[in-house]
């Protein structure tokens, strides 16, 4: 029975309806409206895809969001020089972050544990300079990169596509991509990622990827040369981060460099460890959370937090309001601060070990929780057998 | 000729601190096992002790303008002045080079609460969980700063005496026009004193010999047993001092705000790359050297022929003698290999 | 040639201290042969010149007619040289049957294969092959605990196996039964003298002498870095140098 939960047609069965269902039954709580959604999608794939790496292999990688940003740009370059439909744009940003993080991976790689932790910042900083000033022509640097009329579009005009009045806007074969149809476009990408994902998570080569996490060097004596796997899933996430990226341009096809800053890298990580690394839906949950406390928490103000304790005695309610104000609006990064501390210190498995102990401790208080054997090869020494 | 002399003068300055903060992180990682990615955030902290010290100093009273005579016109003066008259500008005048004495205690004081709080519940964790929950730290700081400072960057003037530049021009027999502030110059040299009491201190005492034992093995470190607890307690609040003081002389040089800590932080991980982990003498040589690569690389006759190389040349070159030399210029074989 | 390994005048110094002193020793297919010698004899440092951890300053170490210096761990390991370490190296996170198929996949995919998208579970004859090696060393009744939670002794037995499923040319093991209690030693021989063994070209570096003479065919003596005598165990036995490198350790200390 469990095994048959456990098979990937029933595990993706249950996920895309789940994520398709998603503007339903997440209306009640006020998250069902595209935009945000779309943001779970991206994000969630953002995050599925850092977690190949860092999940799997225990490699911290700081520069993440440059692969985010990459994708972005060229995603909009596509959008600029090809075509407003997305799929040349999302195969394309999602190619080239996938040849930025093979040379990014390979230099990084040379190291590993905390160097390799400082390489992959230092080269996201130095990504982040190059696009905010330095590739001006190619980023249009602190103004970020737009659409903008004159753009030649030369698929678009192979195949007639009017040019229309205003800015055009991104579609797939002529359905808009803004909207619930941008949501389920993302949805659908969002599935075929976490079913790649799930693949890679049952196959040898990430069994591989774990047993490196676990001992690197025994993986070596083991015969195994480790530095091509981590590499291939070093250029696997940052793929992942690519299309994540390049969907931002799709929805909203513009890119900054800011999208390329350390605090996104540092987004993601948070994300990742939040849900749980190295579990499957971990890294998704983590990714939605964050988006949807950032949505509610980032949005409130004094006078707000003020209606909303309105129910409280005066003096209370001033001190629950001065306690909560420094960590909503401008001060959610304050939040996400300690929330990465409480997680690091309290829930290094995340919420998904939360979980698991959480069940673990319901099946104790129910009964369920079958007497195990001890277990040991001690009870008949072969050699007394002799 | 005096365009370079003049770079190299900001390359030194600019190194300075990164050494300082490199040192620090040095020291940590070397006897502790611990990477510090709030260390940037304790630079941060130092420069903001000089702008609170200032603050306290020019805490004010509305008092009546005398010079306007029109209308009742107030404005804000500080009660130092209220009190002491001249002494008390004067002692204003001097907050930046005062706020050292304030920010010493101070310092250590946060170390500590840092080491015993937090650190040291992690000495055994792996890195990846040390670099998050600092990395962790380093927002909350950040974040705090700027909840009460705000998100501009807050002038510190370094005091009048000093404002202004120093002739070296002149000095050296060359060009009368050649000036450099004399700020920069004091920084120069306190950073160079902050660096050899270092060097001493580990050099000369008992203690300084157990922790670059510690350094060079970190096994023996555990086997010395002796309260290696405090030690650790004690080296964590160098390293904080130091940074914090390189913190609170470069306000002057550069205006503090909240962020300033992570982008030095990033440059100072680098020079740790560079000249070697686990190698002091590394960390301060790369420390000044990609300070004056970066400086020469600003100099407009170089951005001429490649534009944008000052932003990014201190990465190049780490990645050129990463591929090169991987341990760095002076990492020796065995520490920190993995 | 019948020698499966030829170390040939391997020297190796660590800052002032010779470790490893023109060491020349030869290994024939299909023996048993132990090094034994008193502690900092340089028996690990032999080990690891053979196995890729360290360079020998000069010398040569040639395994079926190759050269092994300067190779890589991962391709000494394929060449047919596993080594089962002194102190458990498993996988910690992975359960038991992982831990052994593993070193299964190595010996099928060699040193990379990038299959993401085959599926672990449908991997049937590596399945058994990883179950039926466990059954060997009686680990298969709990293979889907975390190795990091079995005891000590079953995890040195674990190691064994991830070794033995590889079935290299050459097994160094690097003192097997180290720590372990009388009843599990006794195990371990048994394990080791087994028909799947006992074919296999193993050198083992041990200090317990009932595990010594046990097993092994021909014995080496390593003292200060240098083998001083190679025989029977018989042989050995009367050997007057080796009594006096045993009994001399004491008398004066250098």
């Amino acid at each position: 029975m469990t095994n048959f939960l456990k098979s990937n047609g029933v595990v993706m069965l249950i996920f895309a309806t789940v994520v398709l269902t998603a503007p339903i039954w997440l209306a009640p709580i006020g998250a069902s409206y595209p935009d945000l959604l779309q943001k779970f999608a991206i994000f969630g794939i953002f995050a599925i895809g850092f977690n190949i790496l860092f999940g799997l292999t225990g490699y911290l990688s700081f520069g993440h969001a440059t692969f985010l940003g990459v994708g972005s740009y060229t995603a909009v370059w596509a959008f600029k020089l090809l075509s407003m439909n997305v799929i040349p744009a999302i195969l394309l940003g999602t190619a080239m972050s996938g040849v930025f993080a093979l040379a990014i991976g390979y230099l990084s790689l040379q190291r590993s544990g905390i160097y390799f932790s400082i390489l992959t910042l230092a080269f996201a900083q130095m990504s982040y300079s190059l696009a905010y000033s330095v590739l001006t022509p190619i980023t249009n640097g602190e103004t970020g990169l737009q659409l903008s009329q004159q753009d030649p579009r030369i698929i678009d005009g192979l195949f007639g596509v009017p040019v229309e009045a205003g800015l055009p806007s991104t579609h797939l074969f002529n359905i808009s991509m803004s909207g619930l149809s941008g949501f389920y476009f993302c949805a659908v990408i969002l599935i075929i990622a976490f079913y790649v994902s799930l693949k890679i998570f049952r196959s040898p080569f990430g069994l591989k990827l774990r047993a490196i996490k676990s001992n690197q060097t025994r993986m070596k004596y083991t015969g195994f040369n480790t530095r091509p796997y981590l590499l291939s899933s070093f250029v696997i996430s940052g793929m992942y981060a690519g299309l994540a990226g390049s969907l931002m341009a799709v929805t909203d096809p513009l890119a900054g460099a800011e999208r390329m800053q350390w605090t996104a890298s540092g987004e993601v990580v948070l994300m990742t460890i939040l849900g749980g690394a190295g579990t499957l839906v971990g890294p998704l949950l983590g990714a939605t959370l964050i988006k949807y406390f950032e949505n509610i928490f980032s949005a409130l103000n004094l006078s707000e937090l003020h209606k909303i304790f309105d129910g409280l005695p005066d003096t209370l309610e001033n001190i629950v309001v001065a306690i909560i104000n420094p960590f909503v609006g401008e001060g959610w990064h304050l939040m996400l601060g300690a929330l990465f501390m409480i997680i690091v210190i309290f829930l290094p498995g995340g919420i998904m070990e939360g979980v698991s102990r959480a069940f673990k401790w319901i099946k104790r208080i129910l009964g369920f929780d079958k007497k195990q054997p001890v277990v040991t090869s001690n009870v008949t020494p072969k050699g007394e057998e002799k | 000729m005096d365009a370079i002399l003049i770079q190299i003068l900001n390359g030194l300055d600019k190194g300075g601190a990164y050494a300082l903060i490199a040192l620090g992180l040095t020291l940590t990682f070397g006897t502790l096992g611990v990477v510090n990615f709030a260390h940037g955030a304790i630079f941060m902290l130092g420069a903001f002790c000089a702008v609170l010290f200032q603050n306290i100093l020019t805490f004010s009273k509305k008092v009546k303008d005398e010079s306007i005579t029109f209308f009742d016109a107030y404005k804000e003066q500080p009660y130092l002045e209220i009190w002491w008259g001249d002494t008390g500008s004067a002692i204003i005048d001097y907050a930046v080079p005062l706020s050292i004495l304030f920010a010493i205690p101070v310092m250590l004081l946060i170390g500590v609460i840092m080491e015993r709080g937090l650190i040291k519940h992690f000495y055994k964790r792996e890195h990846a969980d040390q670099i998050l929950v600092t990395f962790g730290l380093a927002i909350v700081i950040q974040e705090i700063i700027r909840h009460f400072f705000g998100a501009n960057p807050i002038p510190t003037p370094p005091p009048d005496v000093v404002a202004g530049s120093a002739a070296i021009g002149t000095f050296l027999g060359l060009n009368d026009n050649l000036v450099y502030p004399w700020w920069r110059l004091i920084y120069l040299a306190f950073s160079a004193i902050i660096i050899f009491s270092v060097f001493a201190f580990l050099k000369f005492t008992t203690f300084g010999m157990v922790v670059r034992a510690g350094m060079a093995d970190r096994e023996t470190v555990g086997l010395l047993g002796i309260n290696v607890q405090r030690r650790f307690t004690i080296v964590f609040g160098i390293a904080t001092v130091v940074a914090g003081l390189a913190g609170v002389m470069y306000a002057p040089i550069l205006p503090p705000d909240y962020h300033m800590g992570m982008d030095f932080l990033v440059l100072s991980f680098v020079v740790v790359v560079v000249g070697g982990m686990g190698s002091l003498g590394g960390a301060v040589a790369a420390g000044f050297l990609l300070g004056v690569l970066q400086s020469f690389a600003s100099m407009n006759e170089v951005k001429a022929i490649l534009p944008g190389i000052d932003q990014i040349i201190i990465y190049l070159v780490a990645v050129i003698i990463l591929l090169v030399r991987p341990r760095g210029l002076m990492g020796r074989e065995g520490v920190m290999d993995d | 040639m019948s020698y499966i390994l030829d170390i040939d005048g391997v020297n190796k110094t660590f800052g002032g201290l010779q470790a490893l002193n023109d060491v020349n020793l030869k290994i024939e297919k299909g023996e048993t042969h132990a090094i034994i010698g008193p502690n900092g004899a340089g028996k690990s440092t032999l080990l690891n010149c053979c196995i890729g951890r360290l360079i020998p300053d000069t010398g040569s170490v040639t395994f079926n007619g190759k050269n092994m210096i300067g190779m890589n761990a991962h391709d000494i390991n394929h060449a047919g040289m596993v080594r089962v370490f002194q102190t458990p190296e498993i996988f910690p996170d992975l359960n038991l049957l992982q831990n052994v198929m593993i070193p299964a996949l190595a010996k099928r995919e060699g040193t990379f294969s990038f299959n993401p998208f085959k599926t672990l579970a449908k991997e049937k004859e590596i399945h058994e092959e990883a179950m039926a090696t466990l059954a060997d060393f009686s680990l298969d009744t709990f293979h889907d605990k975390l190795a990091s939670s079995i005891s000590r002794g079953d995890k040195r037995r674990l190691e064994l196996a991830m070794g033995l499923i590889q079935h290299p040319a050459l097994l160094l093991l690097d003192e097997p039964t180290a720590g372990m209690a009388r009843h599990d030693t006794n195990r371990t021989i048994d394990l080791l003298k087994s028909e799947k063994m006992s074919s296999m070209t193993k050198v083992i570096i041990e200090h317990d002498m009932h595990v010594v003479f046990s097993l092994a065919d021909r014995i080496s003596v390593l003292a200060r870095g240098h083998i001083i005598a190679t025989g029977t165990p018989d042989e050995i036995k009367n050997d007057p140098k080796v009594k006096e490198a045993y009994l001399g350790e004491g008398d004066d200390d250098e």
